[in-house]
């Protein structure tokens, strides 16, 4: 299996983006994703800026993927959309329908996101047919649907697995962020720049449930498959998706390359897992509920 | 601009028929729609029965069929798109890409609805969708702005149809795991938000107390009343702060805007509410019918009646309602 950098959810610094890319540079992975999906007003880097960052990364090796926008509300970011797709140099995820409605009539190949919800086969089948070159699992999807998936997809349509990260549950019209500070979302002040990890919503008991980002919603648990290498291997699952968070990524990425090259380790894993912010999920992978954790093998 | 209201057995159907809905939807007893509660939703007997009464009346009949098949279920959606198809429904909603290719498929008769559960927000998506499936009329999600609504309906390849009344999503319709996160249950999957199979009611010195498969959603003090423990509508700690951080309890309902979805060409007015009772159901429909007559015989004269918003208001989640993103101000 083969490591890939998740597009990044939550709004950083222009300083601290550029110097994360390019330390990702050094880093073991195939492929990055690079772009802004969530919120269209979070612009520390215009897509001339990502471009750059592309170029130096595909130069250091990395296969370089543009990331979507999840949720398009105005026609303004539909125009977005369009460069982007039409960049002439780099493949693109589309997080949406109307990326793949763009991509397909252009005849571009293109990386089916988790927000596609490819839920079954004969999805797999249209979005191929539109250019679809790989495909990420819907974030709620189990380990038994995806290797039912991969078992029905082309061989050269690879599939890719959330592995780490805070779970993007949903998104919203409402920024959360701008509505934690009682600001309107017309005047939120960028209030998400201070919240390198989302900003985190905890039950009337104290409990950490939900982290804040903008429009969309993350659990406050990171999802960890790391203790299920093997089975994701035995699915079919070619990439493993890490998503970026702001303190201790390198560690992470390679945590996951030496438990892909080397099998279990115990010590790794309760090292990787001391990583997440506030704890560990993998239920969704197991076909439970995704906010429970089974437990190191 | 038509009035679509819902309908989760017979009963409600006739309530809907008889208030003057110019069509209704319902589902199966499954998992393949998205109200999938127990004791609610039609046998094959009753969809013939609806069917028969809603055609003698010029009211026509949808049907949903807009959750996510896994491979694993795969039969079971397709059967039930079949059985929609012969038990003969005016149209189909479907939300999966897979489903939508099906029914285009074996179907090419039928009218497909695309629905709110497939999250196309924009002009473009609407437009793969009408390319692909030939879909002839979009429901759009609950997220975009009033004039969002006006922009998309006159870029959109296709009608569509809005929400007029009910409870209301705040988050995009399709793409929202948080029930199945707490529960293993998510609208895509299973058809339903928040399943009350997990739900716990429960009396402490602290107070009323509802939880989501053990998960504190709200706790009230006397006096309070309390809600559906809807797992986006409770009260939640953010910093110092305990409120409610996604939503409060409130309902939809966008009768000011009337004017304005009609003349954008809003081919639907759609009400929510197929888990709610026949009385729900009739009263909400004979206030919209109401309302989008008053609209379309002077819609520059047209204001909201106090009693059609009082009414609407008694029906509605905390009793409060709210023009939810339809109103910038909102988001």
């Amino acid at each position: 299996m083969k490591l890939s950098l998740g597009p990044l959810q939550y709004f950083w610094p222009r300083e601290q983006v550029l110097a994360f890319y390019a330390e990702a540079a050094d880093w073991p992975l195939e492929t990055v994703y690079l772009g802004e999906v969530v919120c269209p007003k979070r612009r520390e880097l215009r897509l001339g800026d990502w471009l750059e960052i592309a170029g130096r990364l595909q130069a250091a090796g990395k296969e370089v993927v543009l990331s979507s926008l999840a949720l398009l509300e105005a026609g303004s970011e539909l125009g977005a959309l369009r460069k982007l797709c039409r960049n002439g140099r780099f493949l693109v995820e589309a997080n949406d329908m109307a990326a793949v409605g763009i991509l397909g009539q252009c005849g571009l190949p293109f990386v089916g996101g988790p927000t596609l919800n490819i839920y079954n086969q004969r999805t797999l089948s249209v979005l191929r047919a539109q250019g679809m070159t790989r495909w990420v699992l819907p974030f709620e999807l189990s380990g038994a649907t995806a290797a039912d998936l991969v078992a029905a997809a082309d061989a050269d349509c690879p599939c890719e697995v959330f592995a780490w990260g805070r779970i993007p549950l949903a998104w919203s019209a409402r920024c959360y962020t701008a509505r934690a500070e009682d600001k309107p979302k017309d005047h939120c002040d960028l209030a998400c720049l201070a919240d390198p990890d989302g900003r985190l919503l905890r039950t009337r008991e104290g409990e950490p449930f939900l982290a804040l980002n903008g429009i969309q919603t993350q659990s406050a648990l990171t999802q960890d498959l790391a203790p299920w290498l093997d089975e994701l291997r035995a699915a079919g699952v070619a990439f493993l998706r890490l998503s970026p968070q702001s303190q201790g990524m390198a560690e992470v990425v390679s945590h996951f390359d030496r438990l892909c090259r080397e099998g279990d380790d115990r010590g790794a894993l309760d090292a990787l897992a001391a990583l997440a912010p506030v704890g560990t999920c993998d239920g969704y992978w197991r076909g439970a509920p995704g906010m429970e954790r089974a437990g190191i093998s | 601009m038509e009035l679509l209201c819902p309908a989760g057995n017979l009963p409600s159907l006739r309530a809907a028929v008889d208030a003057g809905a110019n069509s209704v939807y319902l589902g199966f007893r499954d998992a393949t729609n998205a109200r999938h509660f127990a004791g609610l939703n039609f046998s094959d007997r009753d969809i013939v029965r609806g069917i028969e009464y809603a055609h003698q009346r010029q009211c026509k009949v949808l049907i949903a069929l807009n959750t996510y098949p896994q491979p694993a279920g795969w039969k079971l959606w397709t059967a039930a798109v079949d059985r929609a198809a012969d038990l003969g429904a005016d149209t189909l909603i479907l939300a999966d890409t897979g489903l939508l290719d099906y029914a285009a498929e074996r179907w090419p008769q039928l009218e497909l609805h695309l629905s709110v559960q497939a999250s196309a927000t924009n002009p473009e998506a609407l437009r793969l969708y009408h390319r692909l499936f030939g879909i002839k009329r979009a429901v759009l999600p609950r997220v975009l702005s009033a004039r969002q609504v006006v922009q998309v309906a006159e870029q959109s390849p296709v009608p569509v149809e809005v929400f007029g009344f009910g409870s209301l999503c705040v988050m995009v319709e399709g793409r929202c795991l948080l029930s199945s996160y707490l529960t293993g249950r998510s609208p895509n999957t299973y058809g339903a938000c928040s399943p009350g199979s997990h739900v716990r009611w429960q009396e402490t010195p602290a107070g009323l107390e509802s939880r989501l498969n053990g998960v504190l959603i709200d706790r009230y003090g006397a006096g309070e009343k309390a809600a559906y423990p809807t797992l986006c509508k409770g009260r939640f700690q953010v910093g110092e702060h305990t409120y409610y951080a996604l939503e409060e309890p409130s309902s939809l309902n966008s009768i000011e805007l009337l004017p304005l979805l009609y003349r954008a060409g809003v081919a639907a007015i759609k009400v929510e509410g197929r888990q709610r009772s026949p009385a729900y159901v009739a009263r909400v429909t004979a206030v919209m019918r109401a309302a989008i007559d008053a609209c379309a015989r002077d819609p520059d004269g047209f204001r909201p009646d106090l009693a059609w918003q009082q009414s609407l208001a008694a029906v509605s989640e905390g009793t409060q309602t709210t023009l939810g993103a339809y109103h910038r101000s909102w988001q």
